[in-house]
């Protein structure tokens, strides 16, 4: 590992249809354990990954709602969750399984424009 | 420039596999460097030796291991993905007591350490799927 660089991860799927949730927290889990400078953002359907009260055991699968949880344990503090994509899918802060910060899409811009690479599934 | 090439895509199911393929061309023709290719979730179905195509269509997976073989290239499936989706190399196949492995040998098993490896290193990464 020779640079350090500021990596974001846009995760933009809902958690169990496809496996993107899983691979984009894998990546960022992996990221953040060799010390890069890791971003997370969800948006669109992404946003369902945050809600509370998840039974994924009902489909055999690990539940991804405590994704956020798992974030700040490696050390990922920088974390967005997209207003518009919250209200478009009539979710409140207080559905969510930690309590986060909104923010729209100029915050999102100016963090993807300071990354080096962005990874967006 | 050096690029890494990440590919969540399987080939056959959407167009992003063989834009990976064609955009990974380019770049060789273009006289840049690939610094590694990454195949990721269904992507590591595009390291299948045992594809089998109709004659009129094209084998995804074998033009992947001549591109991969012709420019040296270092290509990695995740060991993760890899593994439950049915994708062994020798080793894998003998520890599992599978009759043949599956992978073609131009790519190798690997963790994700080695994606941020790439990352790190690399001027561009670029993803398909």
């Amino acid at each position: 590992m020779t640079h350090k660089k500021s990596i974001t991860f846009v995760s933009r799927s809902a958690p169990y249809g496809t496996h993107n949730a899983q691979l984009c927290l894998d990546m960022a889990l992996a990221c953040a354990v060799f010390e890069q400078e890791v971003n997370y953002v969800f948006l669109d359907d992404g946003v369902y990954q945050l809600k509370r009260e998840q039974r994924a055991d009902a489909i055999k699968r690990k539940t991804l709602g405590n994704a956020l949880e798992t974030l700040s344990l490696y050390g990922i503090e920088n974390i967005m969750v997209d207003g518009a994509s919250m209200q478009s899918r009539a979710l409140q802060v207080a559905d969510l399984v930690l309590p986060v910060t909104l923010v729209d899409r100029a915050d999102i811009s100016a963090l993807l424009q300071a990354s080096d690479v962005v990874f967006n599934l | 420039m050096k690029f890494t090439i990440v590919v969540y895509a399987a080939p056959y199911s959407s167009e992003a596999a063989h834009s990976a393929l064609q955009f990974t061309a380019a770049l060789l023709k273009a006289g840049h460097e690939v610094y590694r290719l990454f195949f990721f979730g269904d992507g590591v179905h595009n390291a299948n030796r045992f594809t089998v195509t109709a004659q009129d269509e094209e084998n995804l997976p074998l033009s992947w291991h001549r591109l991969i073989l012709d420019n040296n290239l270092d290509a990695v499936v995740c060991v993760s993905s890899s593994l439950k989706r049915g994708l062994v190399d020798a080793s894998e196949a003998k520890r599992h007591d599978f009759d043949a492995g599956t992978l073609f040998d131009s790519s190798e098993i690997a963790g994700l350490g080695q994606l941020v490896d790439a990352t790190t290193n690399s001027d561009r990464v670029v993803n398909f799927g």
